[in-house]
């Protein structure tokens, strides 16, 4: 038989999950030697293709041949066993182990004793070859994300993976980190490594991969060499339309300032700096956004802004009250609205019903003494689900029974049907789809344009760009600077967000 | 609904089973457990006497079962329900031996008060070094039932024990405190409606209030219920309390219903069990009471099969424990509809 | 020092390594179950049933050892009960230990009445002769060093071994990797391919094990009897000593030593014969575990996931 160049060839692969099909038929070949990216939205079924190849998924049809070999994994086992490694998102890594106990974690071996010095030695050598510089005695909680990566890099790699699968992973890292990433990465596939890169991100895609498959809501939308294509058919492929890339935005003139942040400093939860003399403000009938990387400060930022973290230093006020270090109820009192990063975890109790989330911060007011008034409760659940088009059959329904995007809208509806006087939105776009983020994009606008105030706090910069008055950058705890989105310099945001520019800090 | 029928027919399948399961090793006695069986269900259902005695032991499991599952709807992990029930007696019984010139009708809700307060003070410590040094309340519950109980010993043993007999038990409780029996010719006390009243009470808070709301949210999810407003330090240490009371009250029933004097072995375990059956009856009020039920049945059944067929009341106790686990097997099948991994 | 004060001295030594003997069983077993992520409530009804079986087993067959086997094979029978309901059926941790603890209290002390109830009935308490100490040659003719560390029971010896054992296995065997790593994170051992549910039934098989040679030991080596409430909450007491401990094996030692040296004072206290109730000093060792307890507990990290349950997703 004729051996081909293939190093991976998904068939015909459908995958689907209660009520959606996550991979509707679709065909991929990975050439040896090549980094080839699979590009999409958010949802459009990248990760869920490469699971089933990693073994973590079970396709419902389709075949996959690895080598030229027909191959069924029923765990992530077996494809490690065929040298196929993946890096996911989250990663996959013990905390309270080293660098060293992670790599070798669950290798087969014929040993009962571990043999660390070898693993080391052999983790040297690795590392040194694919520039994977990782201190091997470390543990995992003192490394940096990048270094995380880096370590789940070598647990592949020291497997004799030559398949490497990444997914998502400069969601996660620094512009100079992503940097480092794609040169290991042109290392490996020196080395003959085949590399399949999943990402949203045009810019990405366009510069380190050969070949490109589009996936567009489940199915394959296209397959080209990345020589042969630019970025605005991308776009046009992946999402199926023009994309635009500014939202029309009427001029609204600020009014006072609704919230002063000043010199706030914070830490982190390793006791380490987080926050470093934080000043801001955010007026009346303004968006401020603030833009950087994930893991600059923004979490720590939105935490201490919502009584969930206490500040070493500085002060926070809306409007008259000082608001330093106190508690989540009296932020909730002044009505401030919060759509945390962490929709799940922080934003909504999902085991519960949607009728609880959605008056979870004024069941105070729908309450006669000690009792709470349901059917009112009812009533005004029901009110602002339909409002905020949120889609359920009712909301007696647990809030898990949700999608990704009606979960977000049911979080900015409990807080806008408030009329929030300061809006404080963390990532609210994020893993959407075009059609729920252009909705949660105009809520925010319309508090603005009704004289309220807005924090947005986004690593989407297209999304800063297009709905803020200002833009403040974050890198490293710090503001690197604030500018009128009017006249902002791409960039100069970009070098903010790289640490490399200061601008002086910009009142209005 | 399906899941509804499942929530039926489950406990009622995992009894069968728990029943098959504990006819082996009497049926290794040479005793027919079909024999076995009618003893248990006549002797705790089968006439007045029986009826009433079932009802005795149901009151103090209904009030642990509640203490017990208000605390885990927060996930206040209280196994200390014991200790707080002979808290409760201790404090409660205090009171109400001195208490000779107060008419019943104030002696006995102060009583019930004492005895409220006694339980609630045994589960606010654990509670606070919880809430304010991360203590794990597990531990301290649990150890704490041990410090508790000796302590009652101590005292019993020592400076209070009973002046007359010189017995290590209090001195009577006062006349005027004890519990009246509601049912002539039997030892069926106000103990019970107190349970029943503390069940209707507790359904009230869940389903009706604000504070219920609360409890509900904190035990699902507590990050998100602090982001959204809720103080949720405060409305622990206050669920614990109040679980604590409502133990309290259990041995203060004790107390009042049936012993008149505080002794050290109040309780055969009822705060444990009153564990099994919270989660047995899924936390919830209706499911306590039937689960509270169904243990007092079993209790005071295999007692009297004990006594017909010969078979050591010790395997009784064994039998509340197997059918507990049985239940809680089937509890979770049908709430989760697993596939059995593995 | 007069002699009367050494002998003192050295019995309440030798009472401390003795009372500290069944801890340390019960508490390592304990430390594989919550390193593993499993919070083992079962501990007291397992030392109970080695306790009682292991009782029975020597008392019928008039051989010692042969009733440690049967606890160790009772008290893996019981761990893989203990898992069946959080790893497989997915059953609430606490409520899943204190139900087993429930059964065995009971069945326990059922086994026993029925197999003695001959003895029983004639009015004779069955008993059997306790283990031995065996003192080591030379070593144990040290004064009060010797009688205290080299003139014990053999079950003590292997107790002090399992501590190093342990810690070995835990910290330098592929296996204590993997166990220590599905106690961190599951998921993240699940995706390098270690069986999650195998480790934890293997975990708990072990703490069944050691805990109901712990419980065995009372009725074997202790008191030579089976009685109800042999345990005394033993079981609980481990479960604080695996948090006083850091989840270590060698701090195991420490904690079990601690309280079992309270034990041996608060006995040695009663024969004093101070006008106190006994009780008092009964709860001495408990309030001490809870002080200790608290002073530990802003240091302690537990492992990440435990007491959560693990769920394979498809």
């Amino acid at each position: 038989m004729q051996t081909t160049d293939l190093a991976v060839e998904m068939r015909g692969i459908v995958k689907t999950f209660p009520g959606v099909i996550a991979n509707d038929h679709v065909d991929f070949q990975l050439r040896r030697g090549e980094i080839h990216a699979l590009l999409g939205e958010n949802g459009a079924g990248k990760t869920t293709l490469m699971n089933v190849l990693y073994g973590l998924y079970r396709p419902d049809e389709g075949e996959i041949l690895v080598h030229d070999k027909s191959v069924a994994f029923d765990s992530p086992q077996d494809a490690i066993a065929e040298k196929i490694g993946m890096i996911h998102q989250h990663f996959m890594l013990v905390q309270a182990m080293n660098v060293t106990d992670n790599v070798i974690l669950g290798l087969k071996s014929n040993r009962v004793i571990v043999d660390e010095k070898n693993a080391e030695k052999r983790i040297d050598e690795l590392a040194h070859s694919y520039g994977l510089q990782v201190e091997p005695r470390n543990y995992i909680w003192q490394l940096s994300i990048g270094e995380q990566q880096r370590v789940e890099i070598l647990k592949a790699v020291y497997r004799d993976a030559d398949v490497l699968i990444l997914d998502e992973p400069t969601s996660v890292l620094t512009p100079s980190e992503a940097k480092d990433l794609f040169r290991i990465l042109r290392k490996m596939k020196d080395e003959a490594k085949s590399i399949v890169y999943i990402s949203h991100k045009m810019e990405e895609v366009m510069e380190i991969s050969d070949r490109i498959s589009v996936l567009k809501m489940g199915k394959l939308a296209a397959n080209v060499m990345r020589s042969e294509t630019t970025k605005v058919e991308l776009a046009r492929l992946m999402v199926g339309r023009e994309v635009i890339f500014r939202l029309t935005k009427p001029p609204v003139k600020p009014g006072k300032p609704i919230l002063e942040v000043s010199k706030v400093s914070a830490l982190n939860d390793r006791k380490l700096p987080a926050l470093k003399e934080v000043s801001f403000e955010v007026h009346e009938g303004e968006i401020l956004g603030v833009a950087g990387v994930s893991g600059n400060g923004q979490r720590e930022l939105a935490d201490v802004l919502t009584g969930r973290r206490t500040v070493t230093a500085g002060t926070i006020r809306i409007q008259e009250d000082d608001v330093t270090n106190s508690d989540s109820r009296k932020i909730v009192d002044l009505n401030v609205g919060f759509v945390p990063e962490d929709r799940v975890d922080v934003g909504l109790i999902m085991s519960l019903p949607i009728l609880n989330n959605a008056i979870i911060k004024n069941y105070r007011d729908l309450s006669k003494g000690p009792f709470l008034d349901y059917s009112a409760a009812y009533g005004y659940a029901e009110k602002i689900v339909k409002e905020f088009g949120v889609k359920t059959p009712s909301v007696k329904y647990p809030t898990r029974t949700l999608s990704g995007g009606n979960l977000q809208k049911l979080i900015l509806a409990r807080d806008l049907a408030r009329d929030p006087q300061l809006m404080i939105a963390c990532q609210p776009t994020r893993g959407l789809d075009v059609g729920a983020t252009e909705e949660i994009q105009s809520r925010l606008l319309e508090q603005r344009m009704r004289g309220h105030a807005v924090l947005l706090v986004s690593e989407d910069l297209d999304e800063i760009l297009s709905l803020s008055d200002r833009i403040a950058v974050m890198f490293e705890g710090e503001i690197m600077g604030i500018v009128h989105a009017s006249d902002a310099v791409l960039d100069d945001i970009g070098l903010m967000m790289a640490g490399s520019k200061r601008i002086g800090a910009d009142q209005s | 609904m399906t899941s509804r029928r499942l929530n039926v027919i489950a406990p009622v399948l995992s009894t069968v089973a728990a029943l098959l399961i504990s006819a082996v090793p009497i049926y290794l006695q040479d005793v027919n457990p079909i024999f076995g069986y009618e003893r248990l269900l006549f002797g705790a259902l089968g006439d007045k006497l029986a009826l009433t005695e079932t009802f005795v032991v149901f009151a103090p499991l209904l009030l642990c079962g509640l203490a017990v599952a208000l605390a885990f709807t927060c996930k206040f992990w209280n196994i200390g329900a014991e200790g707080q029930l002979y808290a409760g007696g201790l404090i409660g019984t205090f009171f109400a031996v001195y208490a000779t010139s107060i008419p019943a009708v104030i002696a006995i809700p102060a009583t019930l008060l004492f005895g409220f307060l006694g339980g609630a003070a045994w589960a606010a410590w654990p509670a606070v070094l919880k809430v304010k040094l991360r203590v794990d309340e597990v531990v301290t519950t649990l150890l704490g039932n041990w410090v508790m109980t000796y302590a009652v010993a101590a005292i019993l043993f020592g400076p209070w024990k009973n002046p007359v007999t010189g017995w290590h038990e209090s001195p009577a409780i006062s006349d005027t405190t004890k519990y009246p029996i509601l049912i002539a010719g039997s030892r069926f006390h106000l103990g019970i409606i107190v349970g029943l009243l503390v069940a209707v009470v507790f359904y009230i808070i869940i389903r009706k209030t604000k504070w219920g709301f609360e409890l509900l949210a904190i035990g699902a999810n507590p990050t998100a219920s602090y982001a959204a407003g809720i103080n949720v330090k405060r409305q622990i240490i206050i669920a614990a309390i109040v679980s604590g009371g409502i133990a309290g009250l259990a041995g203060i029933g004790q107390v009042a219903g049936i012993q008149f004097h505080m002794e050290t072995d109040l309780s055969p375990g009822f705060g444990y069990t009153g564990v099994v059956i919270a989660m047995v009856g899924a936390l919830s009020p209706i499911g306590v009471v039937l689960a509270s039920f169904l243990m007092a049945v079993i209790v005071q059944g295999t007692q009297a099969m004990s006594r017909a067929t010969g078979v050591p009341w010790a395997l009784a106790e064994g039998m509340q424990g197997i059918i507990l686990l049985c239940l809680l097997v089937g509890v979770f099948f049908t709430r989760y509809r697993l596939k059995v991994a593995r | 020092m007069s002699i009367p004060d050494a002998a003192l001295i050295t019995g309440v030594l030798g009472a401390t390594l003795r009372l500290a003997t069944p801890l340390i069983y019960g508490t390592i077993g304990e430390t594989f179950s919550e390193r593993a992520g499993i919070l083992n409530l079962g501990i007291e009804g397992m030392m109970l049933m080695g306790a009682s079986i292991g009782f029975l087993v020597g008392y019928d067959t008039g051989n010692l050892w042969l009733g440690i086997l049967a606890a160790i094979i009772i008290g893996i029978l019981l761990g893989m009960i203990m898992a069946f309901l959080t790893v497989s059926i997915g059953a609430q941790q606490h409520v899943a230990g204190l139900g087993l603890t429930i059964a065995c209290s009971g069945f326990s002390f059922y086994i026993y009445r029925v197999s003695v109830e001959k003895n029983i009935a004639g009015g004779v308490t069955p008993h059997v002769t306790p283990f031995s100490t065996i003192p080591i040659p030379y070593l144990s003719q040290i004064p009060i060093i010797g009688e205290v560390l080299f003139n014990q029971h053999a079950l003590a010896y292997i107790g002090l071994l399992l501590v190093p054992i342990s810690t070995f296995i835990l910290f330098r065997t592929r296996f204590g990797l993997a166990l220590r790593a599905v106690g961190e994170n599951p998921n993240a051992a699940a995706t390098s391919g270690i069986n999650v549910f195998r480790m934890r039934y293997l975990s708990l098989m072990i703490a069944g094990a050691l805990s109901a040679v712990g419980g065995a030991w009372l009725s074997l080596a202790q008191s030579g009897m089976f009685l109800p409430g042999l345990t005394q909450g033993r079981g609980w007491v481990c479960i604080a000593l695996v948090v006083f401990a850091n989840w270590s094996p060698f701090k195991v030692l420490a904690g079990a030593i601690l309280f079992g040296g309270i034990d041996a004072v608060q006995l040695s206290l009663q024969s004093v014969g101070w006008d106190i109730p006994y009780q008092l000093f009964l709860m001495l060792p408990y309030l001490l575990t809870i002080t200790a307890l608290i002073l530990v507990s802003r240091r302690a990290r537990a492992p990440a996931a435990l007491l959560s349950s693990y769920k394979r997703e498809d």
